[in-house]
């Protein structure tokens, strides 16, 4: 019942391992595994309408995201422009109160030149929460219709993937099966041609001086070091805890084996490039995601909440995300199917109709990291090509957007 | 079988433990046997080979700190034998440290 199943019109004639993938051509020529229509909410005040739309709509095709606050920001804007023509979005409708700062215009054209259906509602033009609900209603009809109509059902290569990786529900066993098998499906996805995005610069302290060993050029070695270097001193003015005493009773000894536990799920392949929030994947190879704002601390965490992270991966371009639990999470995403990877084989047993992939499996001889590895990568071109992931079946679609001051741009030779 | 520990990459000179291992018991790691030495828990490191003192500790293919004593192979590695090279004030010229 999903936007693959029942858009599936070109027969898929590969087999999984020959890694052939149908998608959805866009103007930009970026291919989505995905056709969402998204209904965006650009202040809390708008949420509620939103959300009663998207529930009486009731497809999992048309899913909800949103931005709270009523100040302008240049991330937020930013993000939601690169959400707006993600690959995997082949709609909008845009619900405003009317009065918030978000810049609904400038988020349509943007949208309408990528050759997305807009519709924009303002609830305080159509008269409250009733109409805009019902105009709400039929904006989405005509945007999906307009979807169906423009849609390009195109082959599509592995090279054409921008993967991203995320951690979260952490616990010892993450860092020795699940990260590093992810850190092998990187590898082959890699060597295939596809992007490749790993992040929380906060989480590498320790790992710096080996990134920047893998460092494509001199200029991407020095970005490494400086963003790790930034996040240090910025999650020691959050006041962030680095080195807790569980994780020596789990058997990390030091600072930087426990990051290396994180910086496992990057692979062993060359590093690209360091980019920003909302800035494009620039092309295959490995790149790290620089979560971390700029100067002093302002607006908080740079990201409160694992959605928040895979939200900017999405906005990087990634097409699936890989999430590595050891604890269990149950989350999935709006617009990027989430691919759970359950590092602990007891918390798999426990919770299996969350997890996509038992890395855990691993501790108990039923596995090596290859082999999980391997599997990952499979699982990745059955998903482009249609399958639900876990958390897709389940309903789960959760967004988060806040605030966030602004990265410069960076110059090109950091990228 | 079970594996009673892993080497996550080639190049690493410890294992993890894939289970609570016991002094006199002897494992095979990527088929080479290894006599434990002393208790180690799971998620623990067990050296592979016999580590000096000023050793690097090797996991995922790179330095994790550095070994404060001698340890003999299938022994127990943790924060009784070795320490973080890494110090905060380090960090401006962290590429220095590791080849």
């Amino acid at each position: 019942m999903n936007a693959i199943t029942r858009n599936a019109m070109i027969p898929n004639d590969g087999t999984p391992n020959d890694w052939t993938m149908t998608g959805w051509l866009r103007a930009d020529g970026r291919k989505g595994i995905r056709d969402a229509i998204v209904v965006v909410y650009l202040v809390e005040c708008a949420h509620h309408v939103a959300r009663r739309i998207v529930d009486k709509i009731d497809d999992p095709r048309v899913q909800l995201i949103g931005f709270p606050g009523c100040y302008p920001n240049d991330y937020a804007l930013a993000m939601m422009k690169a959400l707006t023509t993600h690959p995997n979005v082949g709609g909008v409708v845009l619900l405003s109160l009317g009065c918030e700062s978000f810049n609904r215009e400038a988020l349509a054209v943007n949208a309408r030149a990528e050759g997305r259906p807009v519709e924009t509602v303002v609830i305080q033009q159509v008269g409250g929460t009733g109409p805009a609900i019902a105009a709400g209603m039929a904006a989405v009809e005509r945007v999906r219709a307009e979807a169906d109509a423009r849609a390009r059902r195109v082959p599509m290569a592995m090279s054409e993937l921008v993967i991203g990786t995320i951690c979260g529900g952490s616990d010892g066993t993450s860092g020795i099966t699940g990260n590093p098998a992810v850190g092998r499906a990187f590898d082959t996805l890699i060597d295939a041609g596809a992007a490749c995005i790993f992040e929380e610069t906060g989480e590498m302290i320790g790992c710096e001086g080996h990134m920047a060993s893998r460092a494509a050029t001199p200029d991407v070695a020095d970005a490494l070091i400086a963003s790790v270097h930034k996040a240090e001193i910025y999650y020691r003015a959050m006041g962030y805890g680095s080195f807790a005493p569980g994780n020596a009773e789990g058997g990390l000894s030091s600072q930087e084996e426990k990051s290396a536990g994180a910086y496992a799920k990057s692979g062993s392949r060359p590093i690209d490039g360091v980019i920003d929030p909302a800035e494009l994947v620039p092309g295959p190879g490995l790149y790290l995601l620089d979560v971390v704002p700029p100067g002093d601390p302002k607006f908080g965490f740079p990201n409160i909440v694992d959605n928040a992270e895979i939200g900017e991966l999405m906005a990087s371009g990634a097409h699936i995300n890989l999430f590595v639990t050891g604890r269990g999470s149950v989350v999935g995403s709006a617009i990027s199917p989430v691919v759970k990877i359950c590092a602990n084989p007891d918390t798999y047993r426990r919770m299996a109709d969350d997890m996509d992939v038992d890395a855990g499996r691993i501790l108990e001889g039923r596995g090596s990291l290859d082999e999980v590895g391997a599997e990952i990568v499979d699982l990745i071109t059955a998903v482009a090509n249609g399958a639900q992931t876990k958390s897709e079946a389940l309903g789960h679609s959760e967004f988060i957007l806040t605030y966030k001051a602004s990265a410069p741009a960076r110059p090109s030779e950091c990228r | 079988m079970t594996a009673a520990a892993i080497r996550l990459s080639p190049s690493d000179n410890v294992a993890v433990a894939c289970r609570n291992l016991s002094p006199g018991e002897t494992i095979a790691v990527e088929g080479t046997a290894l006599a434990i030495t002393e208790k180690v828990d799971l998620g623990h490191k067990i050296a592979l080979s016999s580590l000096k003192t000023g050793n690097k500790i090797i996991k995922y293919g790179m330095p994790i700190g550095s070994a404060t004593a001698d340890v003999p192979a299938g022994g127990w590695v943790h924060m009784h034998n070795m320490q973080s090279d890494y110090i905060p004030a380090h960090l401006r010229d962290a590429a220095g440290d590791h080849s």
